[in-house]
């Protein structure tokens, strides 16, 4: 008898089992790792769960740059913890995503031979040290609204893990508001420093949201299983009405002549977003592209020979407690 | 209350310690994002939090004494005149550099801390109880750290045997006294670190030959925390530069 492969449309119950299973979505009950899911459920959590524990470890890179420059005691500690949270966050996201049958390693190899993707932003340098308040502020702000809604999905594991970065996310948005605010009545140069980077973080955070709806392919299906509860665009509108007011307020000027108050809706509308830069940094041709990717091989390759210690040392262990 | 007579010395012992842990929490630094596997990205970045806590808390112990800012003394002071022992200034190396100095260092802060606790300066004695609780988590991490490189593989053996050829002589710098230390010691503020050094010997070279490493014989031991490595000035240069970028700003 052929085995048949679990959760594709050769299955003679599948129309059956995705009834049942559409309905328990529908009842907003959570789908839990042994239970029965479409394959393609199944693989469009893996793509994403490990593009964001990738997003994770490789965001450890540009803000870790600084940890060293940090300027005083406090924001030296509020960056370690930061960035330690980033590593936690990879951590428990890669556990999310073995739950579904892949392993770290399968993950990891992935990314360090190039094909997997991970956040966008995370290929721009970071230039100065209010970079790093910036990223708090606004990029975390946006990775909050969309793990926010994925805190919601129908999947256990990962929408657990989301609860849980968010907590910690909170935190981190607002030592980068805070930061921000302090520069932006802060010296000359900090001014400057802080106005520069607002500009060039800009455009990039609004595209971490995603490509518009009309451009996005997965985004029916992953709604229909409530994979996302949310469209990019609405994510993106939340991010805007939030912040924009925020940053006008504290005197910094948005890089988008565009930029503008709809009365009707009450949302803050944007111009065009630069899709070409997008579609070209996903594609790798972004300013730190190779850089994090080298970064990331490198620690790997230095690392193997601990890994190596650390698996003899454990077979060492195991054959002594057997004897 | 402390003496006035004592105040000085206090001062420069507190600065002392402070200055280890800013410098090696600087060195932990450097590995953040850059771990061999993903826990130890969040464990040395943990240790860092901790060692550069620690410096926090004695330099607002200093503050109490005499008023000074502890981000002033981070950023501001030169080179000559940061009194960290050599042990961790000292490039970050490879992971088992790493490991053997921070289990060495650890080792000792377990040490002296254990004796601080009963310090007759009660700020000093509860902060040494305070760090004591998480110093015992790092030398639990790092002396298996050394066991599992010692007893790992040729290489791991090879490299962490190394470090430990480099890093050891280096130990017995730690337990200098400094200038005023002798009547702190004697009136029961500071432990007597000088007579710490041999049961700290006689601890390490256990942990070490039980992990199939072998401490060296003699080597170059600084003759007081005025000496220094050419390390030192690039080390504080990329620690202070944003902070002394902009001698304008009133806050960061």
């Amino acid at each position: 008898m052929v085995k048949l492969r679990i959760g594709y449309p050769e299955d003679p119950d599948y129309q059956e089992r995705l009834a049942e299973f559409e309905a328990r979505i529908a009842r907003g009950e959570k789908i839990e790792p042994g239970d029965w899911m479409p394959a393609e459920y199944r693989a469009q959590l893996i793509r994403m769960i490990s593009q964001h524990a990738h997003s994770e470890w490789v965001g450890m890179l540009p803000e870790g740059a600084w940890i060293t420059r940090a300027p005083s005691i406090r924001r030296k500690l509020i960056l370690l913890a930061k960035v330690q949270d980033e590593a936690g966050h990879g951590q428990y996201l890669y556990h999310a995503a073995e739950t579904l049958g892949i392993t770290r390693e399968e993950m990891v190899e992935v990314l360090l031979s190039g094909k997997a993707k991970y956040s966008n932003i995370f290929n721009y340098p970071t230039l100065t040290w209010a970079d790093v308040g910036i990223i708090g502020w606004l990029v975390d702000g946006m990775a909050i609204k969309n793990q926010t809604m994925l805190a919601q999905c129908s999947y256990g594991p990962y929408s657990r893990a989301m609860v849980r970065i968010c907590a910690e996310e909170t935190f981190h948005h607002k030592q980068g508001k805070e930061a921000v605010l302090l520069y932006a009545r802060g010296s000359k140069k900090q001014r400057q420093m802080v106005q520069d980077a607002l500009n060039r973080w800009w455009w990039p955070t609004l595209m971490m949201a995603g490509p518009h709806d009309t451009d996005s392919p997965h985004t029916p299906l992953l709604l229909r299983w409530g994979i996302k509860t949310k469209t990019n665009d609405q994510i993106r509108q939340e991010f805007l009405n939030e912040h924009v007011p925020e940053l006008l307020e504290a005197g910094l000027e948005i890089p988008d002549p565009d930029l503008r108050y709809d009365e009707r809706t009450g949302n803050w509308l944007h111009g065009p977003i630069p899709w070409d830069e997008f579609w070209r940094v996903i594609r790798g041709e972004g300013p730190m592209n190779r850089h994090r990717l080298e970064a990331r091989r490198r620690a790997h390759e230095e690392g193997r020979w601990v890994r190596e210690a650390l698996e003899a040392y454990a077979r060492k262990q195991f054959a002594q407690a057997a004897d | 209350m402390l003496e006035a007579y004592l105040k000085d010395a206090l001062v420069a012992r507190l600065t002392a310690w402070a200055d280890d842990e800013v410098v090696l929490a600087q060195r932990l630094s450097e590995w953040v994002g850059h771990a061999p596997i993903l826990e130890e990205d969040i464990a040395i970045a943990n240790l860092a939090q901790d060692e550069l806590g620690h410096a926090k808390v004695w330099l607002e112990l200093r503050q109490e004494l005499d008023g000074s800012d502890p981000d002033r003394l981070v950023y501001f002071r030169d080179p000559l005149e940061f009194q960290n022992a050599v042990l961790v200034e000292l490039p970050k190396g490879d992971w088992a550099f790493t490991m053997v100095r921070q289990y060495l260092f650890d080792a000792y802060e377990n040490l002296w801390l254990k004796e601080a606790t009963r310090s007759v300066y009660a700020p000093l004695a509860e902060a040494a109880s305070r760090i004591l609780k998480e110093e015992r988590f790092h030398l639990k991490h790092s002396s298996l750290w050394v066991e599992r490189l010692g007893q790992g593989t040729e290489e791991s053996h090879r490299r962490a045997q190394e470090a430990l050829e480099t890093l050891f002589p280096y130990v017995r710098q730690l337990f200098q006294p400094l200038p005023g230390d002798e009547a702190l010691v004697e009136a029961g503020v500071v432990p007597d670190l000088k007579a710490l050094e041999a049961p700290y010997l006689e601890e390490v070279t256990a942990h070490m030959v039980r992990s199939g490493l072998r401490p060296p014989e003699g080597g170059y031991v600084p003759k007081s925390r005025q000496e220094h490595t050419e390390y030192l000035w690039s080390l504080l240069a990329e620690m202070q530069s944003v902070a002394r970028w902009d001698p304008e700003a009133k806050a960061w």
